[in-house]
């Protein structure tokens, strides 16, 4: 398997909607498009296999953002967000996401996912964040991409696997009009005409290097390199509030999630070294991330998941949830080491940096019906701007891209592809198969992710991000020095250009929003008060005519639930005494 | 040491030739597969592709002198489709050394 020039083909295709990125929010948009027109021809297409791909591959644990009639208010529940995101929210969109979820999660219900319910039928819903009560807990939901895929099926979707997208084609207005990828086991190159583009590739998961050096022993699915960021970026999309990193609460080295979201509605809870609470929830987000912080870098650290005091009947129940859902190998880690929760605190540490709507705010932006800023290109999930919209908002805001983009591609004709595009792309991509010699792709992707970590990481340093640049430009130079052998290691070269774009994004936007705010995402050393006079906006950014990166305030659109000065304060009391009397 | 001063002197080579004589090598590193396959259970050999296909990094594949799975990229995410969905639990993923 050499994949040398002659053996490789060019396969073209045309479908109205193709939706990128088969995971969570992917295959709820074609469903949807299909559901709102049958004559539609829609593709799903997937590095992985649609099957398994995605964050939610092995199931989930809960759900973490569900607005379920009687146990809250879609403005409860737009009000928390606000508060939680410090501000900063398109709050149309969340409220959007929060009248929507119900009839969202129905759905699933219907389909066959199974959540839990009491004794009277009714889910069963806990309180995980600082105000209101979404956390809907699913110990049975392993079946989760079973159930979509049989609807998948159902609704005649085509399904294409092991295609990595790599860049979208655009017309002469702007309007996205198709796509390019390779195939990562044949390398041959894939152009697909469109109408209309979905991206749902998930979070940018291979940004920052996790603690164990271990490049692919991410928190997110390490499918997701931030292909998606990187794709809209390319096609003059606007990206919101990217210096909102993802940091999350994990057990350490192995980097899942401890889970306090399934331990905390048991009575497991966050602790230090002493085994005594410092945050009065565990609910994630910037806030409650500085507090683990400092508690980390304290004489009080490290930070541990406290289970040890629960009764033998509660751990065993929650070790059939933790070792069977999600990330199952949990249980495996936990024996290696042995460490029993009935025994010992599980040490916890923080994750790497990354980019994530669906856990922070970072994400290309879009509206309430899932449009970008680029005609014909829709986005959905978690590298979609909706804040802290989880599982259930990848679900939503597929539905929603689904049937805006069905409405949109009717009565619309296919347009001319740019061939200068195509030949363009073709030679960047196969570039290190036909190169003779040169750097592996691994060695590359590690060199740029150490730097994310020493130059990116918070606290930020502006001196630090603006040597992060000149490095991340250096590691621009060495990619057309990367060699692949086969088509395998093509797809991890294509993902190491995807990464260094969303570094150089990550820096750019970070050095722009000269404040601090949402605790250790965006905490910068050197200006570290909030300055809600110049920095209460979204920043965005964007590829500007000249090509470079530019960034650029936007207004906060007028909230329509509004907020009083004393709920706007209620995260900036996470820690445990933190309250005034 | 006899014998050295009885080697010939080679002529100077040309600065370019010499520089010519650096070849790029590469070393493979060495790594312990976190994922294994039973082979007496595996029945890849009858068209089985399970664990290869639900790979989510696409690291698995069929050995064609054995006809049997076998992990063929170290990029693990420890996320267990692969044991899960084989249909004779051939498959047994452990966590990689790096975390383990
Ligand atoms: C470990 C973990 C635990 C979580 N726990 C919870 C929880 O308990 N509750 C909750 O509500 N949420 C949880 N979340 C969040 C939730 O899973 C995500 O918000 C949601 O699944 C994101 O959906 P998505 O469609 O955006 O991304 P994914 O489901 O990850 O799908 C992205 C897809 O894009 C594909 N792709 C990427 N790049 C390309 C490319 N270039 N070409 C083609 N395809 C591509 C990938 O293969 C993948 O299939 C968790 C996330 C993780 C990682």
């Amino acid at each position: 398997m050499t994949h040398s020039a002659k053996n490789r083909s060019t396969l073209e295709q045309e479908y109205d909607i193709v939706v990128i990125g088969g995971g969570t929010a992917g295959p709820m948009a074609a469903i949807k498009a299909k559901e709102r027109n049958r004559e539609l021809r829609v593709l799903l297409i997937d590095k992985a296999n649609v099957k398994r791909s995605g964050a939610i591959s092995m199931g989930m644990d809960g759900l973490n953002n569900a607005i379920i009639p009687g146990h809250s208010t879609p403005e409860q529940y737009t009000k928390e967000i606000t508060i939680a995101n410090d501000g900063i929210v398109n709050q149309a969109a969340v409220y959007a996401y929060a009248t929507h979820s119900f009839e969202t999660l129905s759905q699933l219900d219907r389909w066959g996912v199974k959540f839990e319910k009491d004794e009277t039928g009714d889910y069963a819903v806990k309180k995980v964040h600082h105000m209101g009560a979404y956390v809907l807990p699913m110990p049975e939901g392993h079946d989760i991409k079973k159930v979509l895929y049989r609807q998948l099926k159902r609704a005649r979707v085509s399904i294409t696997n092991r295609v990595v997208c790599t860049r979208l084609l655009t017309d002469e207005e702007g309007a996205v009009n198709g796509l390019m990828g390779f195939d990562c086991r044949t390398a041959d190159f894939h152009v697909i005409k469109a109408k209309a583009v979905i991206l749902a590739c998930g979070a940018a998961g291979r940004l920052g290097l996790p603690s164990s050096g271990y490049l692919m022993g991410t928190y997110e699915n390490p499918t997701n390199a931030g292909d998606g960021y990187a794709m809209a970026y390319h096609a003059g999309a606007e990206l919101a509030n990217l210096e909102c990193f993802q940091i999350n609460p994990l057990i350490k080295d192995y980097n899942g999630p401890a889970c306090a979201y399934v331990t905390g509605p048991l009575g497991g809870y966050t602790a230090n070294n002493k085994g005594e609470r410092f945050i009065e929830c565990d609910y994630w987000s910037g806030q409650m991330m500085w507090e683990f912080h400092q508690e980390l870098e304290s004489g009080n650290g490290p930070v541990f998941l406290k289970l040890d005091h629960l009764a033998e009947e509660t751990i065993q129940n929650i070790e059939e949830i933790l070792h069977s859902n999600e990330r199952p190998s949990r249980g495996q880690f936990h024996a290696n080491r042995g460490t029993d929760y009935r025994t010992q605190m599980v040490e916890m540490h923080i994750s790497e940096i990354g980019f994530c709507s669906g856990h922070s705010a970072s994400g290309v932006w879009v509206n309430e019906k899932a449009e970008t800023s680029v005609k014909g290109l829709y986005s959905a999930g978690d590298m979609a701007a909706v804040p802290h919209n989880y599982m259930l908002g990848a679900f939503t805001y597929g539905w929603f891209a689904g049937t805006n983009a069905a409405d949109f591609v009717a009565g619309r004709e296919f347009s001319a592809v740019d061939a200068r595009q195509i030949e363009t792309e073709k030679a960047r991509v196969y570039a290190p198969l036909d190169r003779e010699h040169g750097l592996p792709p691994a060695q590359v992707e590690y060199k740029l992710r150490r730097f994310v970590n020493d130059y990116l990481q918070p606290p930020k340093v502006t001196r630090k991000m603006q040597i992060g640049l000149q490095r991340f430009s250096d590691i621009q130079r060495d990619l057309d020095q990367i060699k692949a052998h086969n088509a395998h290691e093509l797809m991890r070269a294509m993902e190491v250009s995807m990464i260094r774009d969303c570094a150089e994004m990550a820096a750019r936007a970070s050095l722009f929003r000269a404040e601090s705010r949402w605790g250790l995402y965006h905490y910068r050393v050197d200006h570290p008060q909030r300055n809600d006079s110049d920095w209460f906006c979204h920043c965005h950014l964007k590829k500007d005519e000249k090509g470079e990166m530019s960034s650029f305030k936007k207004a906060v659109e007028p909230y329509i639930i509004p907020l009083d000065a004393e709920e706007m304060q209620a995260y900036d009391r996470l820690r445990v005494g933190a309250f005034a009397a | 040491m006899t014998g050295c001063e009885s080697v010939p002197l080679l002529p100077e080579p040309k600065k370019r030739d010499r520089e010519m004589a650096y070849q790029p090598q590469e070393i493979f590193f060495r790594s312990n597969a976190p994922v294994t396959v039973d082979e007496d259970l595996c029945i890849a050999h009858k068209g089985c592709t399970v664990c290869v296909d639900v790979c989510p990094m696409d690291l698995l594949a069929i050995n064609p002198a054995t006809q049997k799975a076998y992990m063929a990229f170290d990029e693990c995410w420890y996320c267990m489709p692969c044991e899960k969905d084989c249909p004779t639990g051939a498959v047994k993923v452990e966590i990689p050394y790096l975390l383990r």
